[in-house]
């Protein structure tokens, strides 16, 4: 026979009528020999009847009524809701779309003046500037119209420009 | 349970519409508010508002309360309708959010009774209701309240997953299965859970045990 502890887990399922017939056996046989757990099946029994005493609890008439204006304040899906499913995605589209805008409304880096300044500030450290010969060269070869210029001089290596030259001066 | 709920809805609500809520079942009358049906959310509605204030009311014990989170509860089904999936019974998942919903208002509440009293009980789950001399504060129980009241209490005394449990069992009439899903735990530990907590009650209501039963129904079983 299966002691008290172990009848009390199948207790409560033979009382409301939903333990199998094994478990029923089991039960049965030990409330017979047990008057202890016989009295707490009964007392179970009687327990149930008295909770059966508290009365239901209505809801307000206004219940339905105020669930249903709850439910109309919901967002609905227009048109829009197909194309943007869900508020989060919505949301960060509209700020790509904020941040896109401000991005091309920035004044650009390729203004003259701007250009110029970048220019000097990449080149102004060059090496070949303080070479003294080196520049002279550069500045008279610009000076000299290239149909007068004498062949020699334009075999200069240091301007690819003049490199290019065609050969049809010689 | 479903004979308990046809009994509700004929006492509370239209003929035609408690036919139909019966015809179809929960599952679905969800299915149908998927596909963008109000009029079977509004069956829904009828069907469970009682039920739910109820358990919610022997939770909290506060009937405003009860209400707004029952608004609460079928607020959030009708939110999550375009996800819904019958992967259990309707039951399950509705009362799951209510316990959740109503468990969160306790700690809420007792949390904000811990900022008012230091006095204030804090662990309610911790112990069942404290008699130490039984007869005797029943007795003035007795004197100062109802039957009912005194019974409502003695459920809102017991431990919260316990309280779950009795109220799932005795008034909703779930199956063991049900409620260890909703309870998050094996039906075996169920069934330990439940035989404790009719037994605190057995203690705590003993004088009405042992007396006659005035409105007795459905003796030998939960209901």
């Amino acid at each position: 026979m299966k002691k008290c502890e172990e009848v009390s887990k199948q207790l409560i399922a033979y009382l409301d009528r939903r333990a199998n017939s094994a478990e029923r056996h089991e039960v049965e046989e030990h409330l017979a020999a047990c008057s202890v757990c016989h009295e707490r099946a009964e007392d179970f029994r009687k327990l149930w009847g008295v909770l059966d005493e508290v009365p239901l609890v209505e809801p307000s008439l206004g219940f339905d009524s105020r669930i249903r204006a709850r439910i109309a304040e919901e967002p609905r899906r227009g048109w829009l809701g197909w194309l943007v499913p869900q508020p989060r995605l919505a949301f960060a589209m509209t700020l790509l779309l904020a941040l896109s805008v401000w991005m091309a409304n920035l004044p650009r880096e390729g203004s003259a003046a701007g250009t110029e300044q970048q220019d000097f500030e990449a080149i102004k450290d060059l090496g070949v500037l303080e070479n003294y010969d080196v520049l002279s060269k550069f500045d008279a070869l610009s000076e000299v119209p290239v149909d007068a210029a004498p062949a020699d001089q334009q075999a200069q290596p240091v301007n690819p420009a003049v490199d290019q030259q065609p050969a049809t001066e010689e | 349970m479903e004979h308990a709920h046809t009994l509700q809805l004929y006492g509370t609500a239209g003929v035609r519409y408690n036919v139909e809520a019966m015809t179809r079942s929960d599952v679905q009358l969800m299915l149908d508010v998927k596909a963008g049906d109000e009029a079977s959310f509004n069956l829904l509605l009828q069907k469970y508002r009682t039920p739910l204030v109820n358990f919610l009311y022997r939770m909290v014990r506060n009937t405003a309360t009860a209400e707004d989170l029952a608004q609460e509860v079928f607020l959030r089904v009708y939110r999550a309708r375009k996800q819904y999936s019958p992967s259990a019974k309707f039951t399950t998942w509705l009362f799951r959010i209510a316990t959740n919903l109503a468990l969160n208002s306790l700690r809420d509440n007792r949390y904000r009774q811990m900022d008012v009293s230091i006095d204030a009980p804090v662990e309610e789950d911790a112990t069942p209701l404290q008699l130490p001399a039984r007869e005797l504060r029943i007795d003035e129980k007795m004197i100062e309240r109802d039957r009912s009241e005194f019974i409502r209490r003695a459920i809102a005394a017991l431990p919260e997953k316990q309280r779950v449990a009795v109220l799932l069992h005795k008034y909703e009439e779930m199956d063991y299965g049900e409620i260890a899903k909703i309870l998050e735990c094996s039906e075996s530990a169920l069934k330990s859970l439940l035989f404790r907590a009719y037994e605190t009650l057995r203690v705590q209501l003993a004088p009405l045990v042992s007396q006659p039963v005035q409105h007795r129904a459905g003796e030998g079983r939960p209901s």
